[in-house]
C-alpha cells in the first residue's frame, strides 16, 4: 500500500537577529491510509513547527513533502487542522462558526449547510446551534471546532495537543470523544503531544523526536491486542504500561 | 423573584441606597453651585456684567430661542461635529486597515503619525483658514484634524494586538489576509472601534469650536467669540452651557449603542 503522506529529510531552522537555531533535523516518516500517528517529544522540540509544514503554513529548507503523488501546497488544503485551543468566534453562533472553513473556501452549497446540520446532530450539538461559544463546555467546543475542520473533507487531520487546554478530567472524555469521532469518519490523523499517554491511548504507531534540534529517535508501533479499541479502553490494556515505560526511557535518554 | 434570602434582601437594599444617595449628591453639587453663583451675583460678590448669572444665562437662552437665532448655531455646530465625526471614524478605519494590510507602510508612516498626533492641533487652525477659505468645509477639516491621527493609531494598535492564533486558524482553513480582516480583524475590534467613537467625538467638537473661534459666522463657537469681543459675556456663559450639554447627550448616546452592541 502506498502512503498518504511521506515526509523526507526534512529540515528547518529558525532565523533571528541573535542567530540560526535550527529545530528539525533529518525528519523522515510515513503515514499509511487510516493510519492515526502520533508525534511525541520534548516541550519546544519542534513538533508544531513539523505540522505547520505539514500543513503548508512553512516551507522546508531541505526535504520535502509528499501527500500522495504531489507535494503539499501552500498552503496545503487537502489537510484540517486543529489547534491547541478550539479559537471559537464568540461573536458567531456554533452553527456559523462550523461553517467558517466553508465560507472562507466559496463552498457554502445547499448540500454542504445539510451536511453541517447533519454533523451537528450526529455530535449531539443539534440543540446549540444557535447558542454562542461561550454557552458550551470544553468538550462540546472542541467537537465543534473538530466538525469545522471536517466539514473541509479533509484527507488527513493535523491534532496540534488539541486537547492541552482542557483539565485533566475533560481531558480524557474529549480525547476519547475524538477518538471514536474520527475513527467512525476513518480519517487518518497526525497528534502532536508531549503527553505519552494520551499518545498510547490514541495512536496506531508513535513518533519519538529528540530535543531540539529534533531527529526521528524511534518509531513505536501500539498493538494492544484490543478489539475496537478506544482511547479510554486503550488507557486499561495490560500493555500501557509497557509501552509508556518504552516511550518514557526513549524520551529520557539524554538525560 | 421574592424568595431572595434575608442577607441577600439587605444585600440589594445597600445597593440601591448608595444608588439614590450619590445621584442625589450629583444633583445637590450642581443646585448648590447654581445657588451660589446667582447669589454672588445678586449680592454683588462678584460683578455680574463680567460673571453673569444663572438667570440670565437662562433669560438669554429664552430670549434667543424666540428670535430662532439660537436654534441655527446650535444646528451649524452640532452637523458639523457630526460630519466630522462621521468622516473621522470612516477614514480612520480605512486607513487602520491599509496599515494592516501593509505593515511595511506603517512602520514607514509610524513616527508622522506619532508626530501629527502629538501636535497641538488648535496651531493649524489659522493655516486651514488661510489654505481652504473661511467656509464650513474648513470648520469641518478643524473638526478632523484633532481626532483624526488618534484614532487611526489606537485602532491600528488595536488591529495588532489581535491574537496571532485565531489568524493562523483563518490560515489552516485556507484563508488570506482579506479573510483574517474580515472575519477575524474588524468583528473582534468592534468594541475597541465602539470605544474610540466615544472619545472622537469629543475630539470633534473640541475641532469644531476651534474652527468656528477663528472663520465663521455662524455657530456656538462664534456665538462665544462675538460675545466676547462684546462683552456681552452672559452670551459666552450660555454657549458653554449648551456645549456641554451637547457633548453630554452625544457621549450619551454612542454610551448607549455600545451597551446596546456589547449585550449582542
Amino acid at each position: 500500500m502506498k502512503p498518504l503522506l511521506e515526509v523526507r529529510d526534512v529540515s528547518l531552522s529558525y532565523h533571528s537577529l541573535s542567530g540560526e537555531t535550527p529545530a528539525l533535523s533529518n525528519i523522515s516518516f510515513d503515514l499509511m491510509p487510516g493510519e492515526f500517528l502520533a508525534i511525541a517529544g520534548p516541550s519546544g522540540c519542534g513538533k508544531s513547527t513539523l505540522l505547520n509544514l505539514i500543513s503548508g503554513l512553512l516551507t522546508p529548507e531541505k526535504g520535502s513533502i509528499y501527500m500522495g503523488d504531489q507535494p503539499v501546497g501552500t498552503p496545503n488544503t487537502r489537510i484540517g487542522y486543529m489547534l491547541q485551543k478550539d479559537h471559537l468566534l464568540e461573536w458567531r453562533s456554533i452553527y456559523r462558526n462550523i461553517i467558517l472553513g466553508l465560507e472562507i473556501r466559496h463552498q457554502l452549497t445547499p448540500a454542504k449547510k445539510e451536511l453541517a446540520d447533519q454533523m451537528l446532530a450526529t455530535y449531539g450539538l443539534d440543540k446549540f446551534r444557535n447558542a454562542r461559544p461561550s454557552q458550551l463546555s470544553g468538550g462540546m467546543r472542541q467537537r465543534a471546532a473538530l466538525i469545522r475542520t471536517l466539514l473541509l473533507k479533509p484527507e488527513l487531520l493535523l491534532l496540534d495537543e488539541p486537547f492541552s487546554a482542557l483539565d485533566y478530567q475533560t481531558r480524557l472524555n474529549v480525547s476519547d470523544d475524538i477518538g471514536k469521532i474520527l475513527k467512525k469518519e476513518n480519517k487518518p490523523a497526525i497528534l502532536v503531544t508531549h503527553d505519552i499517554g494520551e499518545a498510547i491511548s490514541m495512536a496506531d504507531r508513535v513518533v519519538i523526536l529528540s530535543k531540539r534540534p529534533a531527529v526521528v529517535k524511534k518509531i513505536v508501533p501500539i498493538e494492544l491486542g484490543l478489539k475496537d479499541r478506544t482511547p479510554m479502553s486503550s488507557r486499561n490494556a495490560s500493555l500501557f504500561k509497557y509501552y509508556f515505560n518504552l516511550i518514557w526511557k526513549e524520551l529520557n535518554q539524554n538525560e | 423573584m421574592n424568595n431572595h434570602s434575608f442577607r441577600q434582601q439587605q444585600y440589594l437594599f445597600r445597593l440601591k441606597r448608595d444608588r439614590i444617595l450619590i445621584h442625589a449628591f450629583r444633583l445637590l453639587l450642581l443646585a448648590f453651585f447654581l445657588f451660589f453663583w446667582e447669589t454672588a451675583s445678586r449680592k454683588q460678590w462678584i460683578d455680574s456684567f463680567i460673571f453673569s448669572s444663572p438667570s440670565l444665562v437662562l433669560e438669554t437662552f429664552v430670549k434667543m430661542l424666540k428670535e430662532q437665532s439660537l436654534t441655527l448655531h446650535i444646528r451649524i455646530t452640532l452637523s458639523e461635529t457630526l460630519i466630522s465625526f462621521f468622516l473621522v471614524m470612516s477614514l480612520g478605519i480605512l486607513s487602520a486597515v491599509i496599515l494592516w494590510l501593509f505593515p511595511k507602510i506603517s512602520r514607514i508612516l509610524e513616527p508622522y503619525l506619532v508626530v501629527l498626533n502629538s501636535l497641538p492641533k488648535s496651531a493649524l487652525a489659522p493655516l486651514l483658514i488661510v489654505w481652504l477659505g473661511a467656509s464650513e468645509k474648513t470648520i469641518i477639516v478643524s473638526g478632523i484634524s484633532v481626532a483624526i491621527f488618534g484614532c487611526i493609531l489606537n485602532l491600528y494598535t488595536g488591529f495588532t494586538e489581535i491574537s496571532q492564533e485565531k489568524l493562523k486558524l483563518i490560515r489552516t482553513l485556507g484563508g488570506g489576509r482579506i479573510d483574517e480582516l474580515f472575519k477575524i480583524v474588524l468583528p473582534s475590534s468592534v468594541p475597541t472601534i465602539l470605544s474610540n467613537m466615544k472619545v472622537n467625538i469629543g475630539l470633534c467638537l473640541v475641532g469644531v469650536i476651534i474652527g468656528e473661534f477663528i472663520g465663521a459666522r455662524q455657530g456656538l463657537g462664534y456665538l462665544i467669540i462675538y460675545g466676547s469681543q462684546t462683552f456681552k459675556l452672559t452670551w459666552v456663559l450660555m454657549s458653554i452651557v449648551i456645549l456641554m450639554i451637547i457633548a453630554m447627550l452625544l457621549y450619551g448616546i454612542l454610551n448607549l449603542i455600545e451597551r446596546k452592541v456589547r449585550k449582542h
